[in-house]
């Protein structure tokens, strides 16, 4: 073990630079913060996962937005237990009927300001998923969206991408 | 390889009494409108049996009653298809939270939902007992499932699981559709299976449509489901040393997924190769060069595994954790026919690339690690040691490559065919069913996870409630594959 604690003092950081957030894969995203709210926050977000009936694919590569290629903490954005703690509600899956409830009052149990991202392309309109008994019209049918983030699933480069959006737009707004 | 019959009531409680005698194992039950059926592997039998017992009045005799193995599935046949199970222990809702407007929604008779009655969970009773609820939206990135501790000061006393939250209709949005939305959905049962179960759902197409697929297109699926295999097997080698508060393994084994996966990605074209396996072979065939990048990390994930099963193997205070915690005793996985390293940490050496080997495992040589602890650390070695046997593997496959295409065409007819497919978690079985416009009249997906499940409540039995992350994860169970 100490060899390999050793030469990690060493050796070159895996972690890649930053991506260049002017991107299409971007889908949309609405400034619906108020200003006030903006300068609050500071240049820094706390985010809340929930996973409202996706195949789990998503919650893969948001795990590995953690490793060290990706390392998400470095821009100041972190992953919360609570939904008390959280800035951001990041959503996968097209909602199930099921997880419907649970989803609401996640969005309910957070403090305002607050947005709401969604992820993957189920998250969106229901995917492959739309039509089913089981499943509602996506995300936005349940709780108001800010960013959508495309993809089956994101990458994490187009997660880290779609937040860092977010993250630059109230920053943008923050500056007199 | 694959019987069906129609059977009578007696032949089919006489099956169920071999199943609770444990001369066969179940593989699967499942409804269709006016029918169920049962899968089941027998020793004597080199295959999956089929019956299907029809049931015009909409009850059949509980496999149940004789085997509890059965009694989630039952439930979820009840709450699909209405179907009744005479005699079954347990009546209770499992998939149906009363919340999608539609009773039944698959049976010919679907109707409106009436006001649910609140859920039950079972009851223990004792002195000094509590109760501590947990999820569907849990602490972690994971999906969402409700978990009901009663426990005695810090032991937990008792663990039952409610599922279903993830459940998305699959089976009902299949039916009526072709092969290619059919493989499709496949690839989206449970996300971090999307090889296997768009393998297995082709396997089964292929079956039922008499169709060839080009040597190639094996050797290559064979690539696929190897990469995805050792994918996750690191994932989780990482999260269960995180869960045991050892970081340091998850943030290597972290980097040596992310490697796995951004080589599938050159590959292949996306890093959880999804949708890339269709009926009749391959989307795409393997990029120039892919070879050549499939070599160099077969050599890299080698020499870098090795030191941090070093630093697990040496590590006390992180062994301390994980033996002796969890266990799952060799009778009941074997009663459970639980698969994947579940079963093989508790003495079930099952694997159907072995057991119903399809091609091209049955012309490779390669060992299937057993253990009999049946603890978290047993968990991980059969990790460890399966991702050692991968790396092998791919190293064969890519020795051993054939040229040529690697799709056939397929030509949609009607057919039926079940098949098992090893994925990283177990054996997952695909029955399909084709009318004779080589639309999917029937497709019923079975996740692992449906015998794994109910073994975490038997393992967490005892242990303390900090230990249950450990637990769980050691196990990786699918909601979404399970809850379908």
């Amino acid at each position: 073990m100490r060899r390999l604690l050793f030469e990690g003092l060493f050796r070159k950081p895996l972690t890649e630079p930053r991506p260049n957030t002017d991107d299409k894969e971007i889908r949309e995203l609405v400034a619906r913060m108020t200003k006030s709210a903006r300068r609050r926050l500071g240049h820094s977000l706390s985010i809340r996962e929930v996973d409202a009936g996706s195949c789990n694919g998503c919650e893969l590569e948001i795990h590995a937005l953690s490793n060290a290629f990706y390392d998400l903490e470095r821009f100041g954005l972190r992953f919360v237990a609570s939904p008390r703690h959280a800035d951001v509600l990041l959503v996968t899956g097209p909602v199930t009927k099921n997880m419907h409830e649970a989803l609401e009052r996640t969005y309910a149990a957070m403090p305002s300001p607050k947005w709401v991202v969604a992820a993957g392309d189920c998250a969106f309109n229901g995917g492959v998923f739309a039509g089913s008994y089981a499943v509602g019209r996506g995300v936005a049918a349940v709780v108001p969206v800010d960013l959508y983030i495309e993809g089956c699933p994101p990458t994490p480069v187009s997660l880290l991408k779609g937040l860092l959006t977010l993250m630059e737009a109230q920053a943008h707004h923050t500056t007199p | 390889m694959f019987i069906t019959n129609d059977v009578e009531a007696d032949d089919w409680d006489r099956m169920t009494l071999r199943l609770a005698g444990g001369e066969s194992v179940l593989s699967g039950l499942w409804g269709e409108t006016d029918a169920v059926r049962i899968a089941v592997l027998d020793a004597a039998v080199s295959g999956i049996t089929v019956l299907r017992l029809p049931c015009p009045g909409g009850h059949f005799p509980s496999v149940a009653r004789h085997h509890p193995v059965a009694i989630r599935l039952e439930r979820a046949i009840r709450d699909l298809f209405g179907l009744i199970p005479d005699g079954t222990p347990d009546a209770r809702p499992w998939l149906d939270h009363g919340k999608w407007e539609v009773r039944h929604p698959l049976s010919k008779t679907s109707g409106t939902e009436l006001s649910p009655a609140p859920y039950m969970f079972l009851p223990s009773e004792g002195e000094s007992l509590h109760q501590i609820p947990v999820g569907p939206v849990h602490a972690g990135i994971i999906e969402p499932g409700h978990f009901r501790f009663t426990a005695n000061g810090e032991t937990v006393v008792r663990l039952e699981e409610r599922l279903g939250y993830v459940h998305r209709g699959i089976e009902g949005l299949l039916a009526g559709a072709g092969l290619a939305r059919g493989a499709q959905v496949a690839g989206r049962v449970s996300g971090d299976s999307t090889v296997a179960y768009a393998l297995a759902f082709s396997r089964a197409a292929e079956s039922a449509c008499g169709a060839r697929v080009p040597p190639r297109a094996h050797y290559l699926r064979a690539l696929l489901a190897e990469l995805e295999r050792i994918a996750n097997h690191f994932g989780d080698i990482g999260a269960i040393c995180n869960d045991a508060s050892f970081p340091l393994i998850q943030a290597h084994c972290a980097v040596l997924r992310e490697e796995v996966l951004r080589a599938t990605n050159s590959c292949f074209g996306h890093r959880l190769a999804r949708d890339c396996i269709v009926p009749g072979g391959l989307a795409r065939d393997l990029e120039d060069g892919g070879a050549a990048i499939l070599r160099r990390l077969t050599a890299t994930l080698g020499s870098k595994f090795a030191r941090i099963v070093e630093v697990y193997d040496n590590t006390a205070s992180l062994q301390d954790r994980t033996g002796g915690a969890g266990i799952v005793k060799p009778e009941l996985a074997r009663r459970f026919g639980a698969g994947g390293y579940i079963g093989r940490a508790s003495g079930r050496s099952f694997d159907a690339r072995r057991a119903l080997p399809f091609p091209p495992y049955d012309a490779l040589a390669f060992e299937v690690p057993v253990l009999d602890a049946g603890d978290v650390n047993a968990r991980v070695w059969i990790r460890i040691r399966e991702i050692e046997q991968s790396l092998l593997l791919l190293e064969h496959v890519l020795d051993t490559l054939p040229s040529g295409p690697v799709r056939a065409d397929v030509t949609p007819g009607a057919g039926e065919a079940a098949v098992l497919v090893e994925g990283f978690r177990g054996d997952i079985l695909v029955y399909l069913r084709l009318d004779e416009n080589g639309c999917i009249e029937r497709c019923h997906f079975r996740d692992p996870s449906w015998f794994q499940w109910p073994l975490l409540e038997a393992a967490i039995e005892g242990n303390i409630v900090a230990d249950f992350p450990l637990c769980n994860k050691s196990f990786n169970c699918s909601y979404s594959g399970h809850d379908l």
